[in-house]
């Protein structure tokens, strides 16, 4: 799985962090940080989760 | 506009049977008609969406304004209210980020963003414990039974939004009574007016302050020096984006207060267990966000395009309204929504809204009802509604849903 993230269009909820704090952060401006963009596959589902619950569609993963 | 059924056009608002639950009539129509036509308190008719999946997707959608100031804009006035004059209305027709679209839209939001991300609001937690215990003392000082609502649901929010915004100790106390009367029901509409009046220029007054002396810091005093450096706000922006966060964060958090109370209070096996172990708090906190959804329809739009969902045509400049309570109890997507289920854990309620207006302060009132919580339920364990919660008096007539008194003994 690998992980795109979108500052353009991130509006800062941080659902990503609250979803999958072992793989997202956020920066300074309080955008979307990944901390990794390849996560383990343990954190994979709560990835998934954070991309169904980011309003702004800021990120996208390609699995395999 | 496409005609969908022979049924008459129903009236928006429409009423709820029981306090708890929305109005029945959503649960039929999201059956019949996900996105169904009503009429609006102006007479003007608006698209009402009830289904999860057709709010989130209209909400994320680029061909939807939320101008305000459209003429098709659905709102909850007559024409009446509509037409009144200019200064009763003052405070709600300020420029600020809800208003607008677009890449201008983007500008001002991210110009805040770091004020609300989750680091930022874990640094405000000690001074938001300071703020509700103080409140949870002038609660159990106050003659029994005591107001649940204005001791704490109200207080608590207003001196947050104070110490974010960098409001001087000395002049919360007014702060705080302007904007209880702004919701009160038991002042005139003139006084509501003068209220409002004093507040939008007292908010005037303290971004004007913070513009001229050295940078404070604080919100606005760190909003107005980010500005300086790269310009994305007027003044007037700038004291209207301040009345915002007063209007956005006051009520909905206060108003989630109280029903969270009730909730908790109504729920004595469940409130025991948060009780014995807190972590068990935030996913009720979500639960009880899905479940009274309280900013029921503020999401409005206007399309700017024509737009086809759900069976229906959205024509160019007709007015939307997404019911966030209608998706957070649409059953297709929340198993037996009528229950209030503390260990649900669903994360995907549109309570805050969704698309790049989701709420920005979201995680700040999820910290503000999770210290309440905790600390009602640790100092105040004795604590019981004075009356049936049947009894208490619900906001049926306001934007937000909530209560207006709670009588509680401690
Ligand atoms: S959930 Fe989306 S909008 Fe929110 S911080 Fe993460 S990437 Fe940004």
């Amino acid at each position: 799985m690998h992980i795109t993230a979108d500052k353009g269009r991130c509006v800062g909820a941080a659902q990503c962090v609250l979803a999958a704090p072992a793989v997202f952060d956020q920066d300074e401006q309080g955008l979307v940080a990944p901390v990794t963009v390849d996560p383990a596959g343990a954190d994979w589902p709560a990835v998934r989760q954070a991309v169904h619950l980011c309003p702004s569609s800021a990120i996208r993963i390609d699995e395999e | 506009m496409t005609e969908t059924s022979g049924h008459d056009i129903p009236s928006f608002p429409m009423a709820r049977e029981c306090p708890m639950h929305p109005p029945a009539e959503y649960r039929e129509l999201r059956g019949r008609e996900p996105v169904s036509r009503v009429r609006m308190p102006d007479g003007q008719v608006a698209w009402l969406v009830l289904k999860h999946g057709l709010a989130r997707k209209l909400l994320a959608d680029p061909r939807v304004s939320a101008d305000r100031l459209h003429p098709a804009f659905p709102g909850r006035l007559t024409a009446e209210q509509r037409a009144a004059p200019e200064r009763v209305r003052r405070l709600s027709t300020r420029r600020s980020m809800i208003h607008l679209d677009g890449d201008e839209h983007g500008a001002h939001r991210k110009i805040l963003t770091g004020e609300f991300s989750l680091r930022r609001i874990a640094a405000l937690r000690p001074r938001v414990q300071e703020i509700v215990d103080r409140s949870i003392d002038e609660m159990l000082a106050a003659p029994q039974p005591a107001d649940l609502v204005e001791h704490v649901s109200q207080a608590v929010p207003s001196l947050v939004i104070c110490e974010l915004l960098g409001v001087p100790h000395e002049q919360r106390r007014d702060f705080h009574e302007w904007a209880g009367m702004l919701v009160s029901r038991s002042v005139s509409i003139r006084e509501r007016a003068a209220a409002s009046d004093a507040l939008n220029d007292f908010l005037e007054d303290l971004v004007t302050e913070k513009e001229r002396g050295e940078p404070t810091d604080d919100l606005i005093g760190r909003l107005i020096a980010r500005n300086r450096r790269t310009p994305v706000m007027t003044h007037d922006e700038i004291v209207g984006t301040a009345v915002m966060l007063l209007v956005a964060g006051h009520q909905t958090t206060a108003n989630m207060i109280s029903l969270g109370v009730v909730a908790l209070l109504e729920n004595p096996e469940h409130k025991a267990r948060i009780a014995a172990d807190p972590s068990l708090l935030p996913p009720a906190i979500e639960e009880m966000l899905r479940y009274f959804s309280v900013v029921e329809n503020a999401p409005a739009r206007v399309a700017t395009e024509d737009i086809e969902i759900g069976g229906v045509t959205i024509r160019q400049n007709e007015g939307i309204v997404v019911s966030g309570l209608a998706a957070d109890w649409d059953d297709e997507v929340f198993e037996h929504p009528d229950r209030l289920d503390f260990e649900r854990g669903a994360r995907h309620h549109v309570a805050f809204g969704y698309g790049v207006h989701q709420c920005l302060g979201q995680n700040l009132a999820r910290v503000e009802l999770e210290i309440v919580f905790e600390t009602l339920l640790r100092r105040v364990p004795g604590l019981s509604l004075a009356v049936p919660a049947e009894e208490l008096p619900y906001k049926d007539d306001a934007g937000i849903y909530g209560i207006y008194r709670m009588p509680v003994n401690c």
